[in-house]
């Protein structure tokens, strides 16, 4: 019962948020937003650009790649020095090289994929001046490429589709900082730790253990880390750990937090295409996936742990409970884990590899669908378009137009630059892992045995290729050769995507708009919602149902067998 | 909404036995040859220039390698049926173009080896090879004389037979000046003699390009072939990878994964059907206009068609009766309607307009008025655009027929005075739906002549259609707008533009356009050849003069305006055809999955028996029997390409859903029954 | 390219600064403010209430030992105990490459392995030898190695052994964990649970004024 209060107020809180922070984004992206304009117009000046000097899509994804490039050149520097930086109260040495570029990699990405464990890897000055830091920007990045691809929808015959830096710096000022500032206070009421000070060593005289009790800027990094979908948490367990997701409420919130921005861009996408329902049709095709997804996956995780059935305890009636926190229970784990898998977050509030199996086929597949339901902060709704954009060129034609989207022709140019966007994740993916697979270096990887661990790879190969993070964690992956694949993986699945988005915005925005009839090919009603759903399911399943069948699908069939 | 079905649909006229018959799709002579065709288009080279049908054939050769080296009749007969796929589908573009081709032959014939005489400068005549004439050359043509290349008339007027190119028997006037001065090579003039001035390159006449049009042969793809070839594309690049992995995929859960078996799950995933028909498609979808007796200069007007948004239709001869008919002379300011009659019939004695001629009729039988002696010192005043106004000056008397105002200013300029009640009898006559022609002689107005319109039968049925698909129709006519009014609303246009004129009628299309829409229109005269440049879609017509035929992208052989409408059908068909099945050829891979998948891993995994749904008999069977399904899909669908997708106009979301419905789910369907009836076949013939 | 480079660096720098440093160090004052005693962590003299403890080693003179408190999840108990000599600390499976003293984590074991299979025998096995019929989260680990909590019925079933080591009455042990429950939050968000430092906490104050 409690888990079916739970979805009526995630449903009602985030149909609350889609309405007003969507609006309130649009008008921040517009430029109407300005009570930190003391703040904004001296930082424009000092880059020497500003909301009047517009970019073309090359001049924007130039500074976008060429950003991400120097900001990782520079985390890695940090990293690489981290022993002789201040701020380590833990004394930790350099990060070892193959294990920073992955992790900077990792947080440019938004993936936020940790072959480390924290307490033991990063001190306070990394945490703070590489990774929080990253978890801001990488998600302003996001956010920025999908507004300048809508922009391509509502502009007209447009050269420019707006500024990069001014974009970034709106997103960051008026979005992610006034609303992570507000969750980490409430976080931190329920007891997610904030301290700089170093790890409590108490000495409990009930049964005499000696505790070192972890701590840090934990709660503030949580509240950017769930808003901007990156999913690193400052402990190795994520958000498992209790003094980063203390309560039931916390447990809530995250999700919350997390879905929010995702959700209310399709509200910011409808205003400013001026048909709030466009996005609604967006937002409804995303919401059928998720709640599908979310069904099944809690369904399973509330059957019994065959292991532990097996070695005796046979009445389970919380579910799977392996690798899950009791203040939790099994649903709201599945929840949590659906939310996280499918908004490319990444963060875990219970260990994926001890999911049962279809619990581990809806988080990995909720990945494979491509991260738009609804998707990370801006990726979502930039991979969605993508997909409608073939959507509608396939529904147009079979209506006899040459297929249009909100008035824009899609013509040769925009499906090879959809198509590159749609094929480049599965492609990586999948070569990747196959690569894994063949070579020692990679089979030495997984934990587990048999199609259990074949899951561990492809998970972790496509969690990193979608930006997602969160991992089956028995697989090792701080070796040379997943830090280094897994960092190829990220950076392709992320800017594979995103140069492709912003193209496609400037090859939308330079177009005329024709004017929609009865003969249009309506993107607004159920046809068009069950066509977008058709597209990334059928993408989805059509490219990983082999791989699919090779892991979870078959493990959940064998019953009776232990590997 | 549900249309309701029990409407008469108007049925289009049946076409003229024009110059490309509709064959039947299974002529033995094309099939034949398409077969033929299908062997040599083998060749490497012809296959890149279809990526997805180059895989399978990539594919073909790596099964024919394994069975060679591991010989087995399961690898041989995969082998067989993936060159017997590449083979379907250069059976079906064969059969297209076959089509196309048995046209050209047709189109060829016509074009015999003909003698022309041609005028050298001093006026002497030669006789030269109909194939040596350059443009600017002047030949000369008499009865029974044919045509020998396109021209336009310099001089004289004949009478011509243009059965070889429109079918129709009926002899047709050519005359210099004028709108009617085009005459197309290979058409027969019956009498008298004119002077031809030619107006095509050498080999470039319109027979040739539609020869060359309907052959298909080095056809350029069309912008929309072009992005869903980039689709086809992505989606086997996709799908390599994803084939490809499941080898070492295989080898880490122990499984020896077969090459064969892999290249033909490759094969049944990538979109070999809508690979296979796309040409074949884009071709038939030309030879359908072609069939309609229309020549389209490329494949892009035939799309363009498809999407137009705005159709500009003359009145007369698309929306009426070509003729107007005079129906009645209405006097005004105290003259008789016999005065009426008598000078209306003068001013129109040398009017060769049916109107005209209906007018010394209709005066005729009323008040028996004929034989009019004109004496010496008549002359005739034509009509003129600028004027609008016909007539005749004689014995000091100038009479003067016309448009009111046109006829009320000349009056006026002689210093006459306009009755009071000519206005109301002028628009009461134009709210009646009919034209009003006054009549003048002198300075004084005599009265009204009455000529009626009609419109066709089914023509607002058809508008209606049209309007469904969202394609506004605009009226052109001359008339003055309360005419105009009147006949819109009996027809049932959305607009209409009255007392065009061609700077008017440019001025629409371009602020159409601006406002974003793609304009198709009709067209003939020579101050036609403006607009029907600027229009996306020029429908000239083969009466009209060779500026309009070039201005415009299609022409018209039939010289029907009507035309236009089935040519937006024809264009929205050919799209409709492809983007179905596109759908059908991606929906059919589930199947294909539930086929294949347990097939390849059952042996190491048992479980994954679980996953065969169609229950079928065994892996090397299941495989097989997907693959000749995949094989055999592309001939069961060569006629649906062929002859297009059924199109029947109605409002998108009804095209849309019967689409989905059909080649979605349908698609997705259909292979399991199929894959499953071919297993059993298999099974019961041992073939596996 | 060098106007796209040099307003890299610019902007690296300054949102390094605000929003790394700016950031964090505001929201640990605001913090240490307002919520000082979460902030630091819920530190008690006894140690953090959201940090689970190891109760299996407690000493319980004359009786077994860890038989006179309540324990929390297996974290760091029977195969997955923590032992210095093979650098595994507690709530780590030593398979795991991270096993890291001081790290956070779960097994990460699958629902078919056999490994996991022999661990949750042998934690089946420890019950048994201590009287208890174990619920399934007591022999199964949290995500994280650290679950502060139990359930109500994870604690009920440990009362038989408890009301033997301490010599209290089942019924007022009953009575105690029913006091210790405390609700989901909001009354839907998660699950009830049971604190369980605190309620050994409480446990010691009950054994306490019983005299013993």
């Amino acid at each position: 019962m409690g888990f079916l209060w739970t979805i009526v107020a995630l449903v009602v809180a985030l149909g609350l948020t889609w309405r007003f922070l969507g609006s309130y984004m649009e008008a921040v992206f517009d430029g109407r937003v300005r009570y930190l304009a003391w703040l904004e117009q001296p930082f424009y000046r000092l880059l020497g650009t500003g909301p009047d000097n517009e970019q073309s899509w090359r001049r924007y994804a130039g500074s976008a790649v060429v950003f991400s490039g120097a900001f990782l050149a520079f985390g890695y520097l940090l990293l690489r020095i981290q022993g002789h930086l201040p701020l380590n109260p833990q004394h930790l040495g350099a990060v070892p090289p193959a294990l920073s570029f992955n992790t900077i990699t990792s947080f440019v990405t938004n993936t936020n994929w940790q072959n480390y464990g924290g307490e033991t890897t990063m001190s306070y000055f990394s945490q703070i001046g590489v990774l929080t830091v990253q978890q801001f920007v990488s998600a302003a990045v996001g956010i920025a490429v999908a507004i300048a691809l809508v922009r391509g929808f509502s502009r007209r015959s447009s050269p420019t589709i707006g500024n990069f830096w001014v974009d970034m710096t709106r997103c960051l000022l008026y979005v992610l900082l006034p609303i992570a500032f507000l969750a980490g206070v409430v976080l931190v009421s329920q007891g997610a730790v904030q301290t700089l000070a170093g790890p409590a060593r108490i000495h409990d005289p009930l049964n005499h253990v000696t505790q070192t009790i972890p701590r840090g800027p934990v709660g503030f990094m949580g509240a950017i880390m769930q808003l901007g979908t990156n999913g690193g948490g400052a402990f190795n367990a994520d958000l498992a750990h209790p003094l980063e997701n203390p309560t039931g409420l916390t447990n809530f919130l995250y999700i919350w937090l997390t879905l929010s921005i995702p959700v209310s861009l399709t509200y910011t996408f409808g205003k400013m295409v001026h048909s709030v329902r466009q996005g609604a049709a967006l937002l409804t095709a995303m919401a059928l996936i998720f709640g599908i997804w979310v069904g099944f996956t809690s369904y399973a995780e509330h059957q019994p742990n065959p292991a532990v059935a097996a070695a005796g305890v046979v009445h389970q009636p919380g579910g799977n409970m392996e690798g899950k926190e009791v203040r939790f229970g099994d649903t709201s784990s599945a929840l949590f884990n659906v939310s996280m898998t499918q908004t490319s977050d990444g963060a875990v509030d219970s260990a994926t590899d001890s999911y049962n199996p279809m619990g581990v086929f809806g988080t990995l597949t909720g990945m494979m669908l491509g991260e738009v339901t609804p998707g990370g902060v801006g990726s979502g709704l930039y991979t969605i378009l993508i997909d409608a954009v073939i959507a509608v060129f396939i529904g147009g034609l079979m209506i006899g137009r040459t297929p249009e989207y909100l008035g824009k022709k899609i013509q040769a140019r925009e499906v090879k630059l959809a198509g590159i966007g749609l094929l480049v994740m599965p492609i990586t993916v999948l070569v990747l892992t196959a690569i894994a697979v063949s070579v020692h270096a990679g089979r030495v990887g997984p934990l587990n045995h048999g199609p259990h661990g074949f899951t561990e790879i492809l998970y972790a190969m496509t969690s990193q290729g979608n930006n997602n993070g969160s991992a089956m964690a028995g697989l090792n992956g701080n070796t040379a050769f997943y830090n280094v694949v897994g960092a190829i993986d990220m950076l392709l699945g992320r800017f594979g995507v995103l140069i492709p988005a912003v193209a496609l915005g400037g090859s939308l925005a330079s177009k005329n708009v024709v004017p929609a009839s009865l003969g249009t090919f309506r993107t607004d009603n159920a046809m068009f919602i069950g066509l977008v759903v058709g597209v990334i399911v059928v993408v989805g399943g059509l490219t990983f149902f082999p791989a699919v069948a090779l892991g979870p699908i078959v493990e959940q069939l064998s019953h009776g067998r232990f590997f | 909404m549900a249309r309701s079905t029990a409407r008469p649909r108007p049925r289009a006229q049946p076409a003229p036995r024009g110059v490309a018959e509709a064959r039947s799709l299974f002529d033995r002579e094309i099939l034949r040859q398409a077969l033929v065709d299908a062997f040599k288009k083998l060749d490497p080279r012809v296959q890149v220039k279809n990526p997805v049908m180059f895989v399978v054939l990539v594919g073909t050769v790596v099964t024919f390698a394994e069975s060679i080296t591991h010989p087995g009749k399961f690898d041989w007969s995969i082998t067989v049926w993936l060159f017997l796929t590449v083979l379907f589908a250069n059976f079906a573009e064969a059969m297209a173009e076959g089509r196309g081709k048995a046209q050209a032959d047709t189109l060829r014939r016509m074009r015999s080896e003909v003698e022309a005489r041609r005028l050298r400068p001093d006026g002497t005549e030669e006789r030269v090879a109909a194939a040596d004439l350059v443009r600017g050359d002047l030949v000369c043509c008499e009865a029974g004389d044919l045509v020998p290349s396109d021209g336009e008339i310099v001089e004289g007027v004949a009478s011509v037979d243009e059965s070889a190119i429109t079918g129709e028997s009926a002899p047709v006037i050519r005359e210099s000046g004028g709108d009617r001065s085009a005459v197309t090579g290979g058409t027969k003039v019956l009498s008298d003699r004119i002077v031809v001035r030619i107006t095509a390159e050498r080999g470039k006449t319109f027979l040739d390009r539609m020869i060359h049009l309907v052959e298909g042969a080095n056809r350029q793809k069309t912008p929309n072939e072009i992005a869903l070839t980039i689709l086809l594309s992505v989606l086997t690049i996709i799908f390599i990878p994803v084939v490809v992995v499941l080898q070492p995929f295989g080898r880490y859960a122990g499984a020896t994964v077969s090459v064969v078996i892999l290249v033909s799950l490759m094969v049944c995933l990538i979109p070999t059907t809508i690979g296979a028909l796309l040409s074949a498609i884009g071709i038939a979808g030309m030879d359908r206009l072609v069939q309609k007796n229309v020549l389209a200069m490329s494949g892009r007007a035939v799309e363009a068609a498809g999407d137009v948004q705005t159709l500009l239709l003359d009145k007369t001869g698309t929306i009426t009766l070509g003729n107007r008919m005079a129906a009645g002379f209405l006097p005004v300011g105290g003259h008789t309607e016999q005065e009426v009659a008598g000078a209306a019939q003068l001013a129109s004695l040398a009017d060769e307009t049916p109107e005209g001629r209906s007018i010394v009729v209709l005066a005729k039988e009323r008040f028996n008025l004929r034989e009019r002696d004109l004496g010496s010192g008549h002359v005739f005043v034509p009509f003129s655009a600028t004027t609008r106004m016909s007539g005749l000056d004689v014995d000091h008397r100038r009479i003067r027929k016309g448009a009111a105002d046109s006829v009320k200013r000349w009056v006026a300029q002689l210093g006459g005075r306009v009755p009071d009640e000519l206005d109301a009898i002028v628009e009461r006559v134009a709210r009646a739906g009919s034209t009003p022609l006054v009549v003048a002689e002198e300075a004084t107005i005599l009265g009204v002549i009455e000529l009626k319109d009609v419109v066709k039968q089914g023509i607002r049925e058809r508008f209606d259609d049209m309007r469904s698909l969202g394609i506004r129709t605009v009226m052109i006519t001359g008339d003055n707008p309360l005419t105009a009014a009147a006949i819109a609303e009996e027809a049932g246009v959305d607009d209409y533009l009255a007392e065009a004129t061609p700077e008017t009628k440019l001025a629409l299309i371009k602020s159409e356009q601006e406002g974003g829409k793609l304009v198709a229109m009709t067209g003939d005269g020579t101050n036609d050849a403006p607009a029907l440049a600027q229009a996306d879609v020029g429908v000239a017509m083969n009466t009209g003069t060779t500026a309009a035929k070039e201005a415009g992208n299609m022409v018209d052989l039939d010289s029907n305006p009507t035309k236009l409408l089935e040519i937006v059908e024809v264009g929205k068909q050919l799209l409709i055809t492809r983007g179905s099945l596109t759908t059908f050829s991606i929906a059919n891979d589930i199947a294909k999955y539930f086929a294949i998948i347990p097939a390849l891993f059952v042996a190491t995994y048992p479980q994954l028996g679980a996953l065969d749904v169609m229950r079928l008999h065994s892996p090397s069977s299941a495989v097989l029997s997907a693959v000749i399904f995949n094989a055999l899909v592309i001939v069961a669908l060569i006629p649906l390409a062929l002859r297009g997708v059924r199109f029947r106009p109605s409002s998108s979301a009804a095209i849309l859903r019967r689409n989905v419905l059909i080649y979605g789910v349908g698609g997705i369907v259909a292979p399991f029954v199929f894959i499953k009836l071919i297993d059993l076949l298999l099974v019961a013939l041992h073939a596996y | 390219m060098i106007a796209h480079l040099r307003r890299s660096v610019v902007s690296i720098l300054v949102f390094t600064a605000v929003f790394g440093f700016l950031y964090a160090l505001a929201g640990t004052g605001v913090a240490q403010l307002l919520f000082r005693h979460q902030a630091d962590g819920s530190l008690t003299s006894y140690g953090s209430t959201l940090i689970g403890q190891n109760w299996a080693g407690t000493p319980c003179p004359g009786h077994p030992l860890g038989s006179c408190v309540f324990h929390g999840r297996p974290d760091d108990t029977g195969p997955y105990a923590a032992d210095l000599k093979a650098r595994v600390a507690g709530g780590d499976n030593p398979l795991v490459a991270n096993g890291v003293p001081g790290e956070s984590g779960a097994t990460d074991l699958g629902p078919r392995s056999k490994v996991l299979l022999e661990d949750t025998r042998a934690l089946v096995a420890y019950w048994h030898r201590m009287g208890v019929h174990p619920t399934p989260d007591l022999v199964t680990t949290s995500g994280s190695g650290l679950d502060p909590d139990i359930s109500v019925q994870d604690a009920l079933v440990q009362v038989p052994m408890v009301s033997r080591a301490t010599g209290i009455a089942p019924s007022r042990l009953r009575a105690l964990v029913a006091r210790e429950r405390q609700g989901a939050e909001l009354g839907f968000l998660g699950s009830p649970y049971i604190d369980v430092l605190r309620l050994n906490e409480a446990l010691a104050r009950l054994v306490a004024a019983s005299g013993r």
